[in-house]
């Protein structure tokens, strides 16, 4: 991996400064977004209302078809929130220091993404005020808690993901936001001193943070491969064919690391202009990035061939039937918007020029994250459509009541973000002075 | 015995390594560091002569307890409302347990671990490291967060003098006592 130092070199207070900036009263454009964002919202939330109000029967699913958008949805938006503790988990043990101007930024996408996610089991619950009636502790309700059921590992890994994350994230927070507290006055002051939990740099606190940071990256690491991998089984654990596959966990990683850092470049390439950030998000800094999606890309590409071919070489009727059905039927638009997606329109990212240009990331990245979303569509409803016996054979219409509600899950996500990046430092002002040379005054430093 | 605290600040690394080096090299023990940063040069200094920070004790205490809960948990439920699958249910004899299903239960300690030892690491940073500090103490100057190194020496007040002059000598922007 490249080498992350700056070369205009911006100084230590330099840092601090242009941080702070991020934080001041926004403008006209940025209340705008929040305006539309809210709007979007607004429509979300009267369409599950609605939804509550007049029964399931709004959202368009229909047996066979129980987990339609709402499922994928919910699976689209975990495998977003895996690109944040990628980079600051995996990536700061590899040392890869061009993560250190992204990763703030991106581990808040991923708690909100795993919130975001976090709502659809409830949305598609129906009666989400019963949604207790699930636990089994105490159980007067006499359940069977099963251990077995690839479902339940799902509640505990995407519970342990939001938590362990978001520990992570405001772990990394306290250093910058005691810088925060020592630059603002007045009333921020008091606020930034609660939460900066009256952190000082002092050398124990250093020595005590930096071995606890270590670890929680390393508990972290498999934690990331984990969590996507669990939800995937709660595919692979069934028989549904197209979804009987020990293929599916990496498969599902990959995908989820994919279009996280799709979502990254979708969230830091307006930061990165808006706030004027190109001292600390550096072409090469885009470089990286393109890199990393254009080989999960083609990991991605080898994955769906293997797909293809497993079934077809598995000699069993009933799954060759499937993907027949998948790439020539009903949902056949889906499938193949997917593969220009995720393997053609990525491949440009070959070319170094498309690499550091912030259109073509941009455009890429915004047609990775829609082929993605078709992805888990095609896993979801083709598969579920047609399956063993013709007389459960369905096919699944979107509503208006749920497609609102899809695309207003996007607003729930940007509504979070938007009001992150005014709050608290979307840049780490800590990791980005470990990339600058330190001050020295008698000798050229050298590392 | 009465203490005072020497604080010098300094702009750049080198000297604050000089003044460490001198100051451990006449038995000055008792310091505190701030940096904005942890800075490699500043560490190597200091941790000579320290043991290595205690917090994974406090992860490997969370992380066993996490894996202790989750078979606990698992295999209890599993006592209790017994599920047969092929015949067979997992249930206690004198010899221990027998049953089909303990592989699935490694998911859920595997989660467990991940998270009681994350939340153990975090409670050891902040019991170690001594926070929350609701009052600042009192060498700490609001420059130490964003792009000056502290050095503050608790010493016996007769010897406070020397330490002011070692921290002019050693390259020191400012030198008070607190």
């Amino acid at each position: 991996m490249s080498d992350g130092r700056t070369t205009a070199s911006p100084t230590f207070a330099d840092v601090n400064r242009d941080v702070l900036r991020t934080l001041e009263p926004p403008g006209n454009l940025y209340f705008a977004w929040m305006c539309f964002v809210a709007l979007l919202l607004a429509g979300f939330f009267a369409a599950w209302a609605g939804q509550v109000w007049w029964g399931m029967g709004m959202a368009g699913k229909r047996v066979p078809q129980m987990w339609a958008m709402y499922i994928t949805t919910f699976v689209f938006w975990i495998g977003i929130g895996h690109a944040g503790t990628l980079i600051s988990a995996i990536l700061y043990l590899f040392r890869a220091r061009w993560r250190t101007s992204i990763y703030r930024g991106a581990e808040a996408m991923t708690i909100f993404a795993v919130m975001t996610a976090g709502l659809f089991p409830l949305i598609h619950a129906g009666r989400m005020w019963f949604a207790y009636f699930l636990l089994p502790y105490p159980n007067q309700r006499f359940l069977w808690p099963n251990f077995r059921s690839p479902l339940v590992w799902d509640v505990f890994a995407i519970s342990t993901y939001l938590s362990i994350s978001t520990v992570f994230f405001i772990v990394g927070l306290v250093p910058d936001i005691a810088a925060l507290r020592d630059a603002s006055t007045g009333w921020r002051r008091r606020i930034f001193s609660m939460l900066a939990l009256g952190w000082e740099g002092s050398d124990t606190q250093w020595r005590h943070y930096r071995r606890a940071y270590g670890l929680l990256a390393s508990l972290a690491t498999p934690l990331v491969l984990s969590v996507h991998s669990v939800v995937s089984w709660d595919f692979a654990m069934a028989l549904v064919p197209g979804w009987h596959s020990t293929l599916f966990a990496p498969f599902f990683v990959d995908g989820a690391i994919f279009s996280g850092f799709a979502m990254v470049l979708v969230l830091m390439l307006p930061m990165r202009h808006f706030f004027h950030l190109h001292a600390y998000i550096q072409e090469k800094h885009l470089d990286a990035m393109g890199k990393l999606i254009l080989v999960t890309g083609l990991v991605l590409t080898y994955f769906y061939l293997c797909e293809i071919f497993t079934s077809l070489y598995s000699g069993e009727h009933i799954e060759k039937a499937s993907l027949f059905w998948k790439v020539t039927a009903t949902y056949a638009w889906a499938l193949w918007t997917m593969y220009f997606c995720n393997c053609i329109a990525p491949l440009v990212l070959f070319w170094k020029r498309a690499r550091t240009s912030p259109v073509v990331l941009y455009v890429v990245s915004i047609l990775v994250l829609i082929g993605m979303w078709f992805e888990r569509f095609n896993i979801i409803v083709p598969s579920l459509g047609h399956d063993f016996y013709p007389y459960t054979w369905g096919i699944y219409y979107p509503s208006p009541t749920d497609t609102m509600i899809v695309i207003g899950s996007f607003s729930f996500f940007f509504l979070l973000f938007l009001g992150f990046i005014k709050l608290m430092p979307s840049l780490s002002i800590v990791e980005v002075k470990e990339t600058i040379p330190p001050p020295m005054r008698d000798r050229a430093h050298g590392h | 015995m009465a203490t005072e605290t020497v604080l010098g600040v300094f702009a750049h690394v080198d000297t604050t390594v000089r003044a460490l080096e001198e100051l451990r090299a006449r038995g000055y023990h008792d310091l505190t560091v701030y940096t904005p940063l942890p800075v490699h040069e500043i560490e190597e200094v200091l941790e000579r002569d320290r043991p290595v920070s205690r917090v994974r004790l406090f992860t490997l205490f969370g992380g066993l307890t996490g894996i202790a809960s989750a078979f606990l948990l698992t295999i209890w439920s599993s006592l209790v409302w017994g599920q047969v699958t092929g015949g067979k249910y997992l249930q206690l004899v004198p010899g221990g347990i027998i049953g089909s299903s303990l592989p699935p239960f490694f998911i859920i300690a595997f989660e467990l671990m991940v998270l009681f030892g994350g939340l153990a690491t975090v409670i050891g940073m902040v019991v170690l490291g001594r926070l929350p500090r609701w009052r600042p103490s009192p060498a700490y100057d609001r420059r130490f967060t964003n792009d000056r190194f502290g050095v503050a020496v608790h010493c016996a007040p007769e010897r406070a003098a020397s330490v002011h002059e070692l921290l002019r000598a050693a390259g020191a922007e400012e030198v008070k006592s607190r």
